[in-house]
């Protein structure tokens, strides 16, 4: 199996390229279920000086995402047989890169924390916890489940140009998730702090963010929803 | 001043909502004038100059045109911001832009009136 890599040492190379790997593997039966990240790791075999982020391996921990034949993904959950050759790997998109597919997470991560991914709740605690209803948790399905591997916000137009002023989709999926938390109590600053023409109106519906999500939720619904939330307010 | 991101302009929601509406409202005009035009067997200058003398088509017209200068309003403004990265630049930018479809506007009165 064919793959083309994309390698960049700052330390000893001037400017990127891309290199070939082959792998004596064939797709059949004794490949059935072979994940990327498994060739990958082959490979990594072959040449040690090859850099990439990878924990759990079973696209749970987000770490590695990268961008798959044009496509983010998670190498972990990406099977073999769904790939044409040469296998083109980059790193994601839109960030600084520290080395082959590793990126530099810091902007995203600031976009992340920017919208205070944790409740907001000024009544004492209860003793035992902040109950809510079946009906009210639901609301919560297609938010929490999301693992933060910035495939979404890498593959977003209006992320590549402000970077440092849109939030990007898994930032604004999670502003939601706390916005639709009946236990919180910091909706109206939540909207307030989106509110505004760089933080949440750079999307422009282009759904990048719900083609290459690797947990398949959908960052644009829940912008969809904040903004109808902004409209119940204004109205 | 000192070289900060600074976002927090607290607009957007509003221009966001009118360029919907304008939209809905360019849709029911080009598609009631384009089957009022579809329908007519001969379509000459008498029959032109008759609907565009009748002040209700020249009200709507004026407000399809007041909408598509909106609308264009938003759009170019959200391409400025995506792209030109000097505050200063997209700052000129943005009064040309509102110049001009003022200026349209101005026009636009006048044909719709002016004949």
């Amino acid at each position: 199996m064919k793959f083309r890599i994309y390698r960049y040492n700052p330390d000893t190379d001037t400017a990127p390229y891309m290199q070939d790997y082959e792998l004596d593997i064939r797709l059949d039966d004794s490949t059935q279920g072979k994940m990327l990240l498994d060739a990958l790791l082959l490979i990594k075999e072959q040449d040690d000086s090859l850099s990439l982020r990878k924990s759990c391996r079973e696209g749970v921990c987000g770490s590695d995402a990268m961008n798959i034949n044009g496509r983010n993904g998670l190498a972990c959950i990406t099977p073999l047989s769904s790939l044409k050759e040469p296998v083109t790997l980059r790193p994601l998109p839109g960030l600084p890169v520290i080395r082959d597919l590793i990126v530099d997470m810091t902007q995203f991560f600031k976009q992340y924390h920017s919208i205070k991914p944790y409740l907001i709740n000024n009544d004492p605690p209860p003793e035992t916890e902040r109950l809510q209803s079946p009906e009210q948790r639901a609301h919560l399905n297609g938010l929490y489940e999301c693992i933060l591997c910035g495939c979404c916000t890498t593959a977003c137009p209006s992320f590549w140009w402000n970077p440092d002023k849109f939030v990007g989709p898994a930032g604004l999926l999670q502003a939601y998730r706390f916005i639709a938390d009946t236990r919180d109590q910091a909706t109206s600053e939540r909207l307030d702090d989106l509110e505004d023409p760089y933080r949440l109106f750079r999307c422009h519906t282009i759904m990048n963010c719900v083609d290459v999500c690797p947990k398949e939720l959908n960052p644009t619904e829940a912008i969809g929803k904040i903004k109808d939330m902004m409209v119940k307010r204004l109205v | 001043m000192v070289n900060r991101v600074v976002v927090g302009a607290h607009y957007g929601l509003r221009d966001w909502l009118i360029q919907r509406v304008t939209a809905v409202v360019m849709a029911v005009y080009i598609v009631s004038l384009a089957g009022y035009l579809l329908l007519q067997t001969d379509l000459d200058y008498d029959v032109w100059t008759a609907l565009f003398s009748s002040q209700t088509v020249r009200t709507f017209t004026l407000l399809f045109l007041l909408s598509l200068f909106y609308h264009a309003w938003v759009g170019i403004r959200d391409i400025v911001m995506d792209y030109v990265k000097s505050a200063a630049v997209r700052l000129v930018i943005h009064v040309l832009v509102i110049l001009a479809l003022l200026l349209y506007a101005i026009w636009s009165v006048q044909i719709l009136w002016g004949f």
